[in-house]
């Protein structure tokens, strides 16, 4: 009442209310990004004595090129396709264990969320600490448990320091997907279970005809959300290992961060995310394409 | 309340807003770390206020690993107006327009500053910022674990360095004698700086130009191999940084140890150490014609590009590395001021640290001032990490190194 009398329509109150969000959406997200793709097409080196030179492509060509590019990309691939298998599998056998009944679920429900609660940088650090080859957890079980002889350094071997990060990026994401899968378990039919073991389904079979078809969908959205973050993963690797050793963990991001602030190479770094994004985006088409074509086949 | 008092009020409140308008804030960013302790920063930073009470200023401190990052994002807002920054940065910062070049110090001095402090902060005949933290790396050793292996002194070159270390693993005494800090990381490269130079090795000539394949840097790297396949050299040290190394060494678990000047209070540090008394600390050793070399681990204070205070930013920067500051904390940073090295109260404050340092500063090598220098560096630590690893010979290695100098200094 009070707004009509002052000679505000509906519509530009609806505005001057959402104008505030879209100033602060344009300043932080679109202005970035549109500065970004502008510095991947110019010389952006704050040491080059070509500075603010246009160069067309000529960074793309340049990234793509590159042998540290695609070793990059390479550490990236299996990082994700390592830790997504691993925590997909995993997730979805202990989503089966919480969708039994027995005593005491509820809290261990609960338990299972606290890995994924704990902020990135925090289970870095707490992994850094488990690994560390003089006072770490993981030498002092093992060599309790004589599997080790000896107290080794698990981050001093480029390879083994990459499965080392995996096991802990694992931890903290794996009751991602498990909240996911309980989520979609607790909505299957009952009675299709009952009907089966009636029909002389064993528990595999069971599994295998229906959980897993009812879940695929479920397992779509999960590969898919955590593959754009894979790519993107930086904290876990900043704290733990800064690329290392011989530059084993450097994934992509992480190469692109340096680029910028540690090179001043803000055009390569610039570039560098472009390409990490198109990767991401191309990624998602796929599965989403795939998941369609799942639907239309079942129907 | 009548308009009048209301007028009067409102004058008072103007006229105390006027007055405080004539005090000016700085920003000044330091670092949460070795060398000079957060509560010496705020204590001197009182003493400035107290002596300028028009100049506020306003303190942040981060950990070294942000402290790059944060001058380079800040330096078009002009966030802060004093930057502690470091050695490395120095000519990627001038060339990039990151910091300001500062007025010119007075001849004397400038001479009573140690040398290679103060090259560090030249770029290009101009200077970028003044001395502030001044460290360097010095040989520590475990006292009773040489005395047991029957050596009187601490080893004068590194061949002799590497015997000792021999008879000690030999008795058993300790595992693994040395300890270092060859982490991918700042560290590797200054554990090399050292080494290359003791060695008769450099990684740059005068110019600027690389000379990665001279004799002494391959044979640096080979020292380092051969102490790792010997069992010399603890294998973890490929994981470790100056921490590390120094949690090593209190706990008694290494003969020998490269590090900064904290190592020493760490190792008489009842709190922490096992080896409460046992510290040695000696002049880094050399090899052949080289006495000894340590590499620079100074940090300047700078004024960053986009300050709007650069005179006040300048008074405070000459205070806080004036000898008054400087002569205070010599527990935790030993002076830039080489005339403060006989003054009574330093000398007592740390008398076996204070000694060495006055010698080993005379041996200060700086990593190399090029613009392309944080590139360079984490190369060089990727492939001495390859050799280390023995995936690469140190041969190959180090023509590699040059090969990306080269290409790094012919970029435009």
């Amino acid at each position: 009442m009070e707004l009509r009398r002052q000679g505000l329509s509906e519509q530009s109150f609806a505005f001057l209310i959402l104008l505030p969000a879209a100033v602060v959406i344009f300043g932080v997200v679109l202005f970035p990004l549109v500065t970004t793709f502008i510095y991947s097409l110019q010389n952006m080196e704050l040491i080059s004595a070509e500075k603010g030179k246009f160069l067309g492509l000529l960074n793309y060509l340049r990234v793509l090129r590159s042998d540290w590019f695609w070793q990059a990309l390479g550490r990236t691939m299996y990082f994700t396709v390592v830790s997504l298998t691993v925590e997909t599998v995993l997730g979805l056998l202990i989503a089966l264990l919480l969708n039994t009944r027995f005593h005491g679920v509820g809290l261990l429900r609960v338990l299972i969320i606290i890995p994924w609660a704990t902020p990135g940088i925090v289970t870095a650090s707490i992994w850094k600490w488990i690994y560390n080859p003089e006072y770490g957890v993981l030498n002092a079980v093992l060599t309790r448990l004589h599997i080790l002889g000896q107290y080794r350094a698990w981050l001093s071997d480029p390879f083994l320091a990459m499965n080392m990060v995996i096991v802990a990026d694992v931890w903290k994401m794996t009751p991602f997907a498990v909240i996911f899968f309980l989520a979609a378990l607790q909505f299957i039919n009952k009675s299709l279970y009952e009907a089966a073991t009636v029909d002389g389904a064993g528990v595999f079979s069971r599994f295998w005809h229906i959980t897993l078809p009812y879940l695929v969908p479920t397992m779509a959205v999960v590969v898919v959300m955590r593959t754009m973050e894979k790519f993107k993963a930086f904290d876990v690797f900043y704290v733990m290992t800064r690329g290392g050793p011989a530059n084993g963990t450097k994934v992509l991001v992480y190469e692109a961060y340096l680029k910028a602030f540690s090179n001043l190479q803000y055009s390569i770094s610039s570039t560098l995310s472009y390409l990490i994004a198109v990767l991401v985006l191309a990624f998602t088409i796929a599965y989403v394409r795939l998941l369609k074509r799942g639907e239309a086949s079942d129907s | 309340m009548t308009k009048k008092s209301l007028i009067i009020m409102v004058v008072l409140v103007a006229v105390a807003a006027a007055a405080f308008a004539d005090t000016v804030t700085i920003n000044a960013l330091f670092m949460k770390q070795a060398g000079y302790q957060e509560e010496d920063i705020i204590g001197g930073t009182r003493d400035f206020q107290a002596a300028h009470p028009e100049i506020n200023v306003n303190l942040t401190f981060v950990p070294y690993e942000q402290l790059e990052e944060k001058i380079i994002t800040s330096a078009q807002a002009g966030s802060y107006d004093v930057v502690l920054s470091d050695g490395p940065f120095t000519a990627k910062f001038a060339q990039a327009g990151i910091v300001k070049s500062v007025p010119p110090l007075a001849p004397a001095d400038q001479k009573d500053i140690f040398e290679g402090a103060l090259s560090s902060t030249v770029y290009k005949g101009k200077s970028y910022g003044m001395p502030w933290l001044n460290d360097c790396k010095y040989l520590f050793y475990n006292k009773k674990i040489l005395q047991a292996a029957g050596f009187a002194n601490p080893p004068r070159t590194w061949e002799e360095l590497a015997a000792q270390a021999k008879v000690i693993k030999d008795k058993k005494l300790v595992k693994f004698p040395m300890v270092w800090s060859w982490a991918q990381a700042e560290c590797l490269t200054c554990d090399y700086t050292v080494l290359s130079a003791a060695f008769g090795g450099a990684m740059f000539d005068k110019d600027g130009n690389p000379t990665l394949t001279a004799a002494g840097n391959k044979k640096a790297l080979d020292y380092m191999v051969a102490s790792l396949k010997d069992g010399l050299t603890n294998p973890n040290s490929l994981e470790f940084t100056e921490n590390e190394v120094d949690s090593t060494f209190i706990k008694g678990d290494a003969a020998f140890a490269l590090n900064w000047t904290f190592q020493f209070s760490e190792g008489q540090d009842a709190s922490k150490s096992a080896i409460v008394g046992q510290t040695g600390v000696a002049l880094i050793p050399g090899s052949g014609s080289v006495r000894s070399a340590t590499v620079n681990g100074g940090q300047p204070l700078s004024i960053s590009a986009g300050s709007k205070r650069s005179a006040e930013a300048w008074t405070y920067i000459l205070y806080m590395s004036s000898k008054d500051f400087q002569k205070k904390f010599p527990k935790n940073a030993l002076p830039i001021w080489k005339s403060l090295y006989d003054d009574k109260d330093v000398m007592a404050s740390n008398p076996e640290v204070v000694k060495v340092a006055k010698e080993q500063y005379n041996y200060l090598v700086n990593r190399p001032v090029v613009p392309f220098y944080s590139e360079f560096s984490t190369d060089l630590q990727v492939r001495i990490q390859e050799v280390l690893q023995g995936k690469k010979t140190s041969d190959q290695a180090l023509k590699e190194v040059q090969a990306k100098a080269l290409e790094l200094a012919s970029r435009k």
